[in-house]
Order: structure tokens, then sequence, then C-alpha cells
């Protein structure tokens, strides 16, 4: 069975890998916004899992029910890729620049090189408001661990890596991502609309920031 | 205008910003939605008007016009006009307060956190369609001494006429709080996975995001011990293993997704329980069959 269940409300769907969660994701989040889908509360796509969220325990059993139909007949979308390019410019001056650099046998410039070369992603939110998990064109190039003492405090605009993933941190918060650079882009405004920078869906490159080396 | 002479440990509360996942957001809100909507029925709003949200007591208002205020939840009011003696009052219960009066919510004997309506609603900005705080997001903040806030016009009809409404009490036995076992319950060796059905103290480093627990770390499975767990959604509920094996008991701000394990999930029902959860005060979970588990067919 592949439902585990979260309390008396919720349920995780585990899939085989992060395209089969982008794809059913998408086809559960449009039959919701049609009308269909009734009490469920929230969809929460990650890299191998999907939470759905009810207002009941019925309403949890009905959404299933409903979700074990729809999984059977959900197709990839052609393209993920469906929102804007983000470019974010990045002064390569993290703490774990020279780690991840050992850690993948490069050295630091050529880590610097392959990041604003590859192209990336925003597979999913949810780690922190503005937060999205960026998957790389290459995935297996980026396998780094994250750090086995997490800080209790990574600066806003810190530019990260962890477990395949790419991450920009939009406010100070407990981290446990290897840091290589920071940008001064603000990716969480409340003032804005939409406040999030980069939303799921949308590409981010990275380029070195002007007026560093 | 209703002017904080102590703010104490409170956030402006309302019935939160469900929905917002999508962009790291927590549902928020008050920690006992059904104590905020009994005070706010008391005084004739509607249910999902902001209220505050008070922690250990010690918030003292003062307001120049005549108000109706309830309180919900642990300890009692005491309204003081012009700075005499004053009189206390129940939880649970519609009082006016007359022109120039400060109320002040007691510092409770027994559980933790209460919450005040004002007629009308108290008045703060929204944020995706919440005046709640959120303290994990940065939505929002802890009243401060000197704050001034409105009172608004979420106004549902007249006072009702009881005398008193009923509530639960806490209590200051140990908390019992039914659990579904999992998600993440296979990654613990059972014996320690049981732990979690055995009395725990709460931390005083607790909070809205999640209730601390103590005593002896939830050891995980050997075929475990170095592997990460790819981030998943979270639920509040969501008993969190972290790193140092202790249980982190996540609550309506906590984070949308977790990297560490969830050993168990606290049932919906019971999370108001886990709000009046004392420092020092004892916790334990009773595992409970899961909504997925069907009958024979």
């Amino acid at each position: 069975m592949t439902w585990r269940a979260c309390g008396d409300r919720a349920a995780l769907w585990e899939a085989r890998d992060l395209d089969e969660v982008i794809a059913l994701h998408s086809v559960l989040d449009a039959e919701r916004k049609s009308g269909a889908l009734e009490g469920v509360i929230d969809l929460v796509p990650a890299a191998r899992t999907l939470l759905v969220r009810c207002e009941s325990s019925a309403a949890l059993v009905r959404a299933i029910d409903r979700i074990d139909v729809v999984r059977s007949t959900a197709t990839p979308p052609a393209d993920e890729s469906t929102g804007a390019e983000i470019v974010v410019a990045v002064h390569y001056d993290g703490e774990d620049l020279g780690e991840v650099a050992d850690l993948l046998g490069l050295s630091r410039d050529e880590v610097v090189r392959r990041h604003t070369a590859t192209g990336w992603r925003a597979a999913f939110t949810g780690f922190a408001p503005g937060f999205a998990y960026l998957v790389p064109d290459d995935p297996t190039a980026w396998q780094v661990p994250r750090r086995a003492e997490p800080r209790t405090s990574v600066p806003a605009g810190a530019v990260a890596l962890a477990g395949g993933f790419g991450g920009v941190y939009p406010r100070a918060s407990p981290g446990g991502w290897q840091l290589i650079g920071h940008t001064d882009l603000v990716l969480w405004d409340l003032a804005r609309t939409p406040p999030a920078l980069v939303a799921a869906g949308d590409r981010v490159r990275f380029e070195i920031a002007r007026g560093t080396r | 205008m209703i002017r904080v002479i102590a703010a104490g440990s409170t956030t402006v509360q309302d019935l939160g910003r469900p929905g917002q996942v999508a962009v790291g957001v927590p549902e928020s809100g008050a920690l006992d939605p059904a104590a905020l909507r009994r005070a706010n029925r008391l005084v004739g709003n509607h249910e999902h008007a902001a209220g505050l949200e008070t922690v250990l007591g010690g918030l003292v208002l003062e307001t120049a016009a005549g108000r109706w205020v309830a309180l919900a939840g642990a300890g009692s009011l005491t309204v003081r006009p012009h700075r005499t003696r004053g009189r206390a009052h129940p939880a649970s219960v519609a009082v006016w307060v007359p022109p120039g009066a400060r109320i002040e919510v007691d510092a409770p004997h027994i559980g933790l956190r209460s919450w005040l309506a004002v007629r009308g609603g108290f008045d703060a900005p929204l944020v995706l369609g919440s005046a709640s705080t959120d303290l994990l997001c940065g939505i929002g903040a802890p009243l401060v001494d000197g704050d001034r806030i409105r009172v608004g016009t979420a106004i549902a009809g007249p006072l009702p006429p009881v005398d008193i409404a009923p509530q639960p009490s806490p209590s200051d036995d140990m908390l019992v709080l039914r659990a579904v076992p999992g998600p993440r319950d296979d990654w613990f060796i059972p014996a320690s996975l049981a732990s979690l059905t055995r009395e725990r103290p709460v931390e005083s480093r607790s909070n809205r995001i999640g209730v601390r627990l103590g005593g002896e770390p939830v050891l995980r499975r050997p075929e475990r011990a170095d592997v990460e767990l790819p981030s998943e959604g979270t639920v509040a509920g969501s008993v969190q293993i972290a790193a140092n094996g202790l249980p982190v008991l996540f609550l309506a701000d906590h984070p949308v997704t977790g990297g560490y394990p969830v050993a168990a999930t606290v049932v919906a029902a019971d999370l108001p329980l886990a709000a009046q959860a004392r420092p020092g005060q004892s916790v334990r979970l009773r595992f409970v069959r899961s909504p997925l588990a069907r009958g024979p067919a």
C-alpha cells in the first residue's frame, strides 16, 4: 500500500520519483480548482511524496479513493516548466563552498562554473515561505549531503545545496544545507503580489554577481 | 482604540490561513479554534473575528470606550474600572468593561493559553487572508507594551442570552494525546517507539511552532541510523523526531515540510489539549487506529 496515514485527517502518498509526484500533483490541483476533491484542504508535493490534508477522516478516505482512480490515468506533463525564468546573481562566498568542491571532486571555480551553467527548475515549495526546491538539469552531478550539524541560523539570501537539490533561503532560519554563496535578491516580500519570487514551475539561472572576483 | 498596558506573551489570532502551502506558509490561527469561536459567539461576533491569544496571562489592556469582552481557555479575567480594585470573572462569559477601565487576563494556575474576544473583533491587517500572527514565517508580530489596537466591525448579531457557556477545563494531570502511528513509525525500533506512550515532560522552549518533549531519545532502527529522509509534507500534530532523538509535536505555525521522520501524529481533536500543556507537565501518547485501516470487506 502506498498511502501512509498522518494522523486522522491526512495521508502521505509515496511515489517512485519526483516526476511522478509532479504529474499527479498537477492533475489533482486542476481537479481541486474545478471543484472536485471536496474536503481537501492542502496538497503538498515534495521530493518523493504527496501529502493530502482533509477536513475530516471521512473526507480523507473519499479523497484517497478518488486519487487512486485518477492516479491510474495520470500522465506526466509534456513540459514541467510552465513559468518564468528568474536570474539570481550570486556572490560565491559561501562557508561550505570548499567542502562542496571536495565532495564533488572539483575546484571551487569549477563548482561555480557548473552552478551557473546548469539550468534549474523549481519543482515544489514548502520548507519556508518563498523557498523553492530547485532541480538541476543533471541531478546526479549535485549529490551532496546535508551538513551533519545544521546551523541554528542561515542568513537570508544564502544560496545552498543538499541531496541533489538547490535552493535559496528567503529569510534567516535554521538550516542544514551546504552554503555556497549569497544573493541580494529578495525572494519573499509580503508587500509584493505574489509574495514569492520563485514559484513551482519557474526556471532559475544563477550568475556571478557583478563586483565579485 | 484599545491600548496595550502590558503585552505579556500575546499574538493576534483568528481562524488562520488554510491553503497557503504552495508558498510555504502554514495555517496558523488560534491553537484552540473552538475556544476562539466560543469567545467570539459570547460577544456576538462572527466566529472568525480576530482575538488575542495569550500565554500564561499577564495581558493588560485599557479601553477608552465601553466594550463587551469574553475569555476562553485557561484562567480568568479581571476588569478594573479607573484603576480601582477590580472584579474577577471566569472564562466563558461575556463581561461588560466600562469606559476607561482595564482588562487583565489573569495568569492561570492550570493550563497555558487563553483567547480574548472583544465585540467587533480586533482589527489587524490581513496577510494572505488572515490577521493571524505566524512566528515561523514572520507574519505579524507579538504585541508589545504601548501598542494601540483598533476594534473592528465583525459583529454578527446581539449578545446571545446565555449566562455562561460550558467549556472544557484545562487539566494539570498528565495529558494523554491520541495519535496515529506514522507516517514514518517504521524508521524506529518498536520498543523505542513505544516510549512515546510513556510520560515525557514538556520543555520550556515550546511555542506555537511546536511542543518540545523531553525524556529518553526515540531510537532509529540501525539500518536507518545515517539515512536522510527526503523532505516531505507535515501537518499540525506531527510528532517529529529530531536528530537528537527528542520529539517535537508540531502546532499551527509548523513548517510545511520537514526532513526528519515523523513517528506518530496526534489526532486533530486533541491538539487543543496540547495547546494547554505547561512546561514541566507530563504528556504521553495513546496510539489509535489509522483512519485508513478499513474493516473486513
